[in-house]
């Protein structure tokens, strides 16, 4: 058997390379640093169609994250996609007319909102709604739409 | 008529081990309490288990790391997305590989030597001269195991999984040439500190819980002889690897289901 202190000690070193390997785990691997929204504000939105946008994506402003998606329901009387986020309240300039599109980072990455500031003086507020959206890009319909034009012009040519 | 009755009884034995089994824990539990005043005992569990356990567990984790660095590169490759690579590490490392493999490693390493030595302790009627001297061995002996074996658990989990991570990038970013920024990025992307992180710890210390019990169980009610040693140490070893497995699926289809 070693001795005590010589046991305390190697206690003591697994005990804090433990700790230091979850701290690790936590700040380097996972994004804790990255923390939540503080003191946030709710913006409402609706679009014609949400393609792939999951709850807890990221809202951007200029592609900086400043928010994120909190919730989406599907509106039976306009027949389109209501979706709730939360908007850091660090960031209270935003123009009313802003609009909100959904984008997709990367060739298959995942869907985010991407807002473009407007011109308008008055500045977005807890419970305001984004009334300029723009829906996201679905591939297939994109497909579509360039299958369908290559046969509407090649048709004339024959 | 006597294979009815042979499994009549394989079940009443086996309810009743169970039984027997659960006041164990209450037991151990209680016992525990009292081992706040001689924290030294639980100490030197906490070596005996986490510390000389950790060189197997980091070696390891190291390699596992680093194979699936290789394969993980070689399927991504395919797909053009050879750089979410450190998603995948660690990913499979924090969620399920870390607790899993650390607490199979952790029964086969730790598990027995604990069972072994109570079992030992019992046949060398150590435990019933305790009795006699009016020294409780559950709180002396059993309880000091346990919390040590439930401390050092989730402590070894998170070296695993660290030390894996380290591995893949070895191989990811070392050998197979695949960019650090992004390696390291997309996983902090990825990588939610509660669902992935917290939810690897959860189930860390619940294997934890389960092996350390089922080893110092299958100890304190091992048959006193050197065969009845022995079978203890085997059943220790299946017992805690069958649980780990079978709880994994549980608590994995818990956690996931709310999605």
């Amino acid at each position: 058997m070693v001795g005590r202190k010589t046991m305390e000690l190697w206690v003591g070193l697994f005990v804090a390379a433990g700790i230091l390997a979850l701290a690790m785990l936590a700040f380097k691997v996972g994004n804790l640093t990255s923390a939540d929204v503080i003191n946030g504000y709710r913006v409402t939105a609706r679009f014609d169609n949400v393609g792939g946008l999951k709850i807890k994506a990221a809202v951007t402003m200029a592609g900086v994250r400043i928010g994120r998606v909190t919730g989406i329901s599907f509106d039976d009387k306009t027949y389109q996609a209501l979706v709730t986020m939360d908007i850091d309240g660090r960031f209270k300039n935003i123009p009313k007319d802003s609009s909100a599109n959904i984008l997709t980072s990367g060739l298959l990455g995942d869907q985010y909102i991407g807002i473009e500031p407007g011109g308008e003086e008055t500045y977005l507020k807890d419970g305001d709604s984004i009334i300029r959206t723009q829906s996201a890009l679905v591939l297939e319909q994109l497909i579509g739409q360039v299958l369908f034009n290559k046969s509407a012009q090649s048709a004339p040519s024959k | 008529m006597n294979t009815l009755r042979a499994l009549g009884g394989i079940v009443i034995n086996s309810v009743e081990r169970l039984g027997r089994a659960s006041l164990f824990l209450y037991e151990v539990l209680l016992g525990s309490w009292e081992l706040i005043r001689r924290f030294y005992l639980v100490v030197q569990q906490v070596y005996a288990v986490g510390v000389l356990t950790l060189l197997i567990i980091l070696v390891s984790g190291l390699f596992v790391g680093m194979v699936l660095g290789l394969q993980g590169y070689n399927t991504l490759v395919k797909f053009g997305s050879a750089n979410s690579l450190g998603l995948l590490v660690a990913l499979s490392l924090v969620r399920e590989l870390g607790p899993v493999v650390t607490a199979l490693l952790f029964a086969g390493r730790a598990g027995s030597a604990l069972t072994a030595e109570i079992g030992l302790m019992k046949a060398t009627e150590q435990i019933a001269g305790m009795e006699m001297m009016a020294v409780n061995p559950i709180t002396r002996i059993i309880a000091p195991r346990f919390l040590g074996g439930v401390i050092a658990m989730p402590l070894l989990a998170a070296l695993f999984s660290a030390i894996g991570v380290l591995g893949g990038h070895l191989v990811g970013v070392g050998l197979l040439g695949v960019d650090a920024g992004a390696f390291w990025s997309q996983m902090q992307n990825g990588v939610d500190f509660r669902d992935d992180i917290l939810n690897g710890v959860v189930k860390s210390v619940v294997f934890g819980v389960v092996c350390t019990w089922i080893a110092v169980f299958e100890g304190y009610d091992a048959v006193p002889t050197s065969e009845g040693v022995a079978s203890a140490t085997n059943r220790t070893v299946v017992y805690s690897s069958l649980a780990v497995l079978g709880l994994d699926f549980i608590l994995t289809a818990l956690t996931l289901g709310e999605v």
